[in-house]
């Protein structure tokens, strides 16, 4: 019974082609937005939250200021320094890696090469902090950090540009006017997923790079890293109290400072992407409203025009239910068509627009699934005050009926 | 409730056939009003009518007299103003519109006047439907309604749609729609309208053979005096009442009616 009335719907639908595939071609540019957006937003999403973990997911960043989620105003506040680092080593138990840093813009020159990049003074707990392992070379040793040697060691783009094939350990490069030995050069991570180039910096103990490049003994930025995942929130808990006190912030007052690890971040960018994602689901609903109006007038008009052939069938012995059903699956498998095609299409446009916005193509079958289960849920809904007026029709009148 | 139970049980017995079935059909003061007031018809009039097992029954009068609505009525399409109407002892005033569906499903055969083929869709098929409804399986289905497509001599077009077939071979599908589930009774109003006098005799002895051979009870409306000719009973309407209701004699139908013990 359900297959003839499946094949009957079917051929209904493939009687009247041109209607059927125009009546559908709302929903299939609805479904096909949602489903190329959610496919290419899911990709980008994939790659942000790829990068964070990459930074290690035990990790802890800790900076001065205040940066409200939402817009806002960033609060200005006094950097830290070598004695707050040095108090967190201290007091803060279950880290593994405490890493201050300071930056400072420089141009790096080997022989005639020269390039300009960052130099970042910190410590070669830097590495463990980061996760970051060493191509060649070795760390900065203890004595060296004590006594701020001019000693680097290389991300991988200063070393491609400055030495090439060349061997650079060991080498002496020039930083603005101090000269500087290279000991090591870190292992490429590429480029992130807003186009930065990640391998674009050099490390130095942070007393060389105060003392030679800065000219203060600030720390702007501290990174912690937890010995497990599940320290984090303790190691958390102990840096903000540690730097209230240290930085004599009394009880009812703001933090002047950021204490992030990963999860907040990945919740920020997860937010974002949740903004994103209520958009599209706005979108998808309204276009699947106008398809499902559109469904709804086409099988208004068929159920009129085949009054008829209802009567037919209502005077043969078919039941209410019976007729509501047949109409029911014939509004169903239009918008289901129209959901496959859709799904299709957004499919395909995703696939070709992903390498071109440099985002992966990732498939997200959840989000398939759901499109077409709510284009069904469509045909369903708008095709049942048709198929209801077509079940309700008096079987004498509509055999009558011219 | 009780007069309505009390009536069940008492009729069948006050007709006086003792252990005999009750009847196919059984009119009792059956009225039918269509408007109200001054715009008031009265389609049916009080009719009395009891249609046997086996029975070949003419329906006449002239136009607007009430044929087709108690055509209609017999059919379970139309529901009376008032009166009672049993169905094989079962009041068919008490059914619900789903029993009613399964009723003809089950009990009724229909050949419309004017058709109403399906259009666009092959003989076999168009035979089928009633066969889809009854739950029979695909490919019993398709070997009876070869079967019956046979029976009314259309082998060969039986994938033909109604569009590609004349008036008489169309009228020959509805037929053959309206005994594939071998129905208890038939209904056919006037089948021979649009016909001309030799597809007209072709069909009128069409039912008569179904009538015969396959004890199909059946009832028809028909205007032309010679079609009422096949059938073994006559009741003629006029302005809703029933003015004659006689037998005909005898040697006009081969075989004598199946169920006509008077
Ligand atoms: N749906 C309706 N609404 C109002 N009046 C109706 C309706 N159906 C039938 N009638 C009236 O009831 C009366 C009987 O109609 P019916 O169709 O039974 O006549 P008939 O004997 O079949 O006539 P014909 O030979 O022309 O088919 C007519 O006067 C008709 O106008
Ligand atoms: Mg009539």
């Amino acid at each position: 019974m359900i297959w003839s009335t499946i094949r009957l719907a079917l051929r209904e639908l493939g009687r009247n082609a041109m209607r059927s595939s125009l009546t559908i071609l709302g929903i299939v540019i609805g479904v096909g937005a949602v489903i190329s957006m959610v496919t290419l937003g899911g990709g980008a999403t994939s790659q942000i939250t790829g990068e964070i973990s990459s930074l290690g997911s035990n990790l802890i960043i800790v900076r001065p200021g205040t940066q409200p989620q939402h817009g806002g105003i960033q609060v200005q506040a006094a950097p830290f320094d070598r004695a707050d680092v040095e108090a967190i080593v201290r007091e803060v138990p279950n880290t593994e890696a405490v890493a201050p840093m300071t930056s400072a813009p420089t141009v790096a020159v080997f022989g005639n090469a020269n390039w300009s990049t960052t130099v970042n003074g910190t410590l070669s707990a830097y590495l463990a902090a980061r996760d970051w392992p060493l191509a060649r070379g070795r760390a900065f040793t203890e004595g060296e950090e004590q006594a701020g040697a001019m000693v680097c060691l290389l991300g991988a783009t200063v070393q491609d540009e400055l030495f090439g094939r060349q061997d650079p350990l060991g080498a002496s490069i020039r930083l603005g006017s101090a000269a500087c030995r290279v000991v090591g050069v870190l292992e490429a991570r590429g480029e992130s997923t807003f186009g930065m180039d990640q391998d674009d910096f050099i490390l130095a103990p942070l007393r060389a790079v105060q003392r030679r490049l800065v000219g203060d003994d600030d720390v702007d930025l501290m990174f912690v890293s937890a010995q497990s995942e599940a320290a984090t929130a303790q190691v958390q808990g102990d840096l903000e109290r540690l730097l209230r006190q240290r930085r004599r912030i009394g009880a009812g007052q703001e933090d002047d400072f950021t204490v992030q690890d990963m999860a907040e971040i990945a919740t920020i960018v997860e937010s974002t992407t949740g903004v994103l994602t209520t958009f599209l689901g706005a979108i998808a609903a309204i276009s699947l409203l106008v398809g499902g109006i559109g469904i709804m007038n086409i099988m208004l008009v068929s159920v009129t025009e085949r009054t008829r052939e209802i009567g037919i069938r209502l005077a043969i012995g078919a039941q209410g239910h019976e007729v509501l059903l047949q109409f029911l699956l014939e509004s169903t498998l239009l918008s289901l068509f129209g959901g496959l095609v859709g799904i299709a299409l957004g499919l395909g446009l995703a696939a070709v627009a992903a390498p071109w916005l440099g985002v992966p193509f990732v498939l997200d079958p959840t989000i398939i699934v759901i499109a077409f289960l709510f284009s069904g849920a469509v045909g369903i809904l708008f095709g049942y005050v048709p198929a209801r007026r077509a079940a309700r029709l008096d079987p004498i009148d509509a055999l009558r009926y011219e | 409730m009780s007069p309505q139970i009390a009536d069940q049980t008492e009729r069948p017995r006050a007709e006086g056939e003792g252990a005999a079935p009750p009847a196919l059909v059984a009119f009792q003061g059956i009225t039918k009003i269509y408007g109200t007031g001054m715009a008031e018809v009265r389609a049916l009039d009080g009719v009395d009518l009891t249609i046997g097992a086996g029975e070949f029954v003419a329906i006449m009068g002239p136009s607007g007299s009430g044929k087709s609505t108690c055509l209609n009525m017999i059919g379970c399409l139309d529901t009376p103003t008032s009166g009672s109407y049993r169905f094989a002892g079962v009041e068919v005033g008490t059914l619900s519109r789903n029993q009613r569906a399964l009723l003809r499903r089950h009990y009724l055969g229909f050949v419309f006047q004017g058709y109403n083929l399906l259009k666009r869709t092959s003989a076999l098929e168009n035979v089928e439907m009633p066969l889809v409804y009854r739950r029979v399986p695909g490919r019993e289905r398709r070997r009876r309604a070869h079967e019956a497509l046979a029976a009314v001599g259309l082998q060969g077009r039986e994938h033909h749609t109604p569009a590609e077939l004349s008036g008489g071979q169309q009228q020959r599908v509805a037929v053959a729609r309206a005994i594939v589930t071998a129905p208890a009774l038939l209904l056919a109003d006037e089948p021979t309208g649009n016909l001309d006098s030799t597809t007209s005799r072709e069909i009128m002895d069409l039912l008569t053979e179904l009538n015969v051979e396959r004890g199909i009870t059946i009832a028809m409306v028909t205007h032309e005096e010679e079609m009422a000719t096949y059938a073994r009973r006559i009741v003629r309407f006029l302005d809703g009442r029933i003015v004659v209701d006689r037998e005909r004699p005898a040697d006009r139908v081969p075989g004598g009616g199946g169920g006509l013990a008077v």
